[in-house]
């Protein structure tokens, strides 16, 4: 078994696309779950109306990459609005109910044969994101340091979605020392005892909504820029639920957790994944007992595994406090 | 009262109320009850300077009416309790008048401004404050946090200034120092940067009353503020209430305890089912008839006759013995 390949593939994966995509995510998430509470089962969503939004302007309809991030922002914006508009008011359940349900109707609405001219279908669309890359500042070549990096086209998203990362928690942390943040917080502990204090309890939780939706959809944006391709079924409830992995295993209410919690996820995932194909080929494990193409999903069942045994020890999550769970057994 | 009490208010203002120009805390008691002295010991009696006014609110919960009150005002600056049997309907009331539940019909005002419609957290920034009687610490926030947090008009509660510290830091500081005097006076002050949630459950009651005071209110309105207490600390909790009149704000409270009703009220309000019965200083609603009935059902004083009595023995002997048996028939 090659060690050196699967460490080198465990780094690249712990700085890569996918745990830029989910630590946005799940900062955006953190927004709303951790800090605010708000049960947020559509994250996805928000990553879809992004990643369409910009490559539908630019693939579609043939405009300026600019106006497809602003596009795709300003849905983030719409989306969370259309969500929080008639379920803020209502318990904490409806939102849960709204969200899975419209990340869903999303995914099948561009996924439809219907709009294939639009969004391309399950195929979905190609071809957007050369606006991007004619900016990269990295000339051609390999950037690396043995084996381990990356070709200048990925330095470039990288360099562009872990700056989006920084500023991301820069501005979480910065809001969540305020006054705002506080009351963010206490939202999630009782609402009506902050509604007594004279605080617009609503509007908070619709701020905290497209704050958090807004930050998430960046991870669409690099996600889409970064594949220079987007499907559908990317956007899927798995994506928010990965998100949600992510964010508990960081621990919850914590700048930042996400980033930590989607680097260790996709380590995780690519150790798993290496180790297991290379023990099958090496016929260290029988491929009776299991194949390869069968570890992909096995991986996920460690993760799960990982994840009960890390509540079970560590319910606050890697980062979170211990004695903010103790508070809940009172 | 103690000189001694009446130091510790000058140290510590509660609220950004204007204090009382007048001396002590007996002026005010004094103040209250000579304005109460020509009111009529009677339901839905008006008062010289009423803060609350409330005509024919009804609340009914599918058939069970919760709250069906014709008329009452409540005097300003005077502690008014309400009292009443369990199920009469002064947490339903008390969620009525500060708009966290909308009644069925009536017209309710606070200071001239009529309260129908409005959100509850208009209400509270119109100086009408209020506690529950579940009481509300915010867990995971830390007592000084759970301070902060009832100041209104914060700068740093609008999001976009809340990124910029410069902006809100002093008033931040001022907050903080308010906040602190109150901790003080609640005996609060050592728990500081302890979570709320780890807090004893008369200590919650006291944080939940002082983070009310943050907001500066007219009137507060504390449910069951003594509910929970140990008899050492209600004495200070009841000190406090009373410092509330001294402040010149208006009181109105829920409370079980007659002792307590009696020692610090100038006036009290009766509701039994929903209904307001009986209304007058202490000592006299404690004597009303009306409201003996009330508490102790109106048929406490008709004795059982011998029969009846062997009557309901045996029907309950009955009713054990058929239970015995179905227990039985599981059993096989
Ligand atoms: N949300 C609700 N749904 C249905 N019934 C309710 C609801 N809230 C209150 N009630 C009913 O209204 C009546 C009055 O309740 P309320 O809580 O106001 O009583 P209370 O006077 O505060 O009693 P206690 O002294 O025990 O606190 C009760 O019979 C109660 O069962
Ligand atoms: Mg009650």
């Amino acid at each position: 078994m090659d060690w050196t390949r699967i460490l080198i593939n465990a780094l690249e994966a712990s700085v890569g696309l996918q745990a830029v995509v989910f630590a946005l995510a799940a900062i955006g998430l953190n927004v709303h779950f951790g800090y605010t509470g708000l049960l947020n089962f559509g994250q996805s969503g928000f990553l879809a109306v992004a990643a369409y939004g910009l490559a539908v302007t630019v693939a579609t309809f043939g405009l300026p990459f600019w106006l497809g991030i602003v596009i795709g922002l300003v849905g983030a914006v719409l989306l969370a609005l259309l969500l929080g508009i008639p379920t803020l008011r209502l318990r904490a359940d409806y939102l849960a109910i709204v969200t899975i349900a419209s990340s869903e109707i999303i995914r099948l609405v561009v996924r439809s044969v219907t709009f294939e001219g639009t969004f391309g279908g399950s195929d979905g669309r190609q071809n957007f994101a050369a606006g991007f890359y004619s900016l990269n500042p990295y000339p051609k070549g390999n950037y690396n340091i043995g084996e381990f990096g990356f070709p200048e086209r990925v330095m470039w998203i990288l360099t562009v979605g872990w700056a989006l990362v920084g500023l991301s928690c820069l501005i979480v942390l910065l809001l969540m020392r305020s006054p705002w943040g506080r009351v963010l917080k206490a939202i999630r502990e009782d609402e009506d005892a902050v509604r007594s204090l004279g605080k617009n309890v609503y509007s908070y939780k619709m701020q905290s909504l497209i704050i958090g939706g807004v930050l998430g959809s960046l991870g669409g944006f690099v996600y889409a820029l970064g594949q220079a391709s987007i499907q559908p079924d990317i956007f899927g409830t798995d994506t928010t639920f990965f998100a949600y992995t992510v964010l508990i295993l960081g621990g919850a209410a914590r700048v930042g957790a996400p980033v930590v919690g989607a680097m260790i996820f996709w380590v995780i995932l690519s150790l798993t994944d290496n180790v297991l194909n290379q023990a099958i080929d090496a016929g260290y494990i029988s491929s009776s007992i299991i194949n390869n193409t069968q570890v992909g999903q096995f991986r996920f069942m460690l993760v799960g595994l990982l994840l009960m045994i890390l509540m079970i020890f560590r319910p606050q999550g890697i980062f979170g406090d211990r004695r903010e769970i103790a508070l809940d057994a009172r | 009262m103690p000189a001694e009490e009446n130091e510790q208010i000058g140290q510590a203002p509660l609220a950004p109320t204007p204090r009382a120009e007048t001396g002590t805390r007996r002026d005010r008691r004094d103040a209250a009850a000579l304005a109460l002295k020509g009111v009529p010991h009677e339901p839905g009696a008006s008062k010289p300077d009423p803060i609350v006014v409330v005509d024919d609110m009804l609340r009914q919960f599918g058939g069970l009416t919760a709250v069906d009150v014709e008329h009452v005002e409540v005097q300003r600056g005077a502690i008014t309790a309400l009292i009443g049997p369990n199920g009469a309907g002064k947490t339903t009331f008390f969620n009525l008048l500060t708009c966290f539940d909308q009644p069925d019909s009536g017209t309710w005002t606070f200071n001239g401004h009529s309260l129908t419609g409005v959100a509850a957290h208009r209400v509270a920034r119109l100086g009408m404050v209020r506690t529950f009687q579940l009481t509300k610490a915010l867990s995971k926030l830390t007592v000084i946090e759970n301070m902060r947090l009832g100041a209104t008009g914060q700068r740093g509660e609008n999001v976009f200034r809340a990124l910029f510290r410069s902006v809100w830091r002093t008033q931040e500081g001022e907050i903080t120092d308010r906040a602190d005097d109150l901790l003080a006076r609640f005996k609060l002050d050592t728990k500081r940067e302890d979570f709320a949630g780890s807090l004893s459950g008369g200590q919650r009651k006291l944080l939940e009353m002082a983070r009310a005071l943050m907001v500066g209110p007219e009137m507060v309105m504390l449910d069951e503020p003594m509910a929970g207490v140990n008899p050492a600390l209600t004495q200070s909790l009841l000190g406090h209430v009373k410092d509330l009149r001294e402040d010149g704000m208006t009181v109105l409270f829920v409370e079980h305890d007659m002792d307590m009703v009696r020692d610090i009220s100038d006036w009290v309000i009766v509701m039994a089912q929903g209904k307001v019965i009986a209304e007058g200083p202490p000592d006299s609603v404690m004597g009303d008839q009306r409201v003996i009935d009330a508490y102790l059902g109106s048929h406490h004083d008709a004795a059982l006759t011998e029969e009846d009595e062997e009557q309901v023995l045996a029907e309950a002997e009955e009713a054990l013995e058929r239970e015995r048996a179905e227990n039985e028939e599981a059993k096989h």
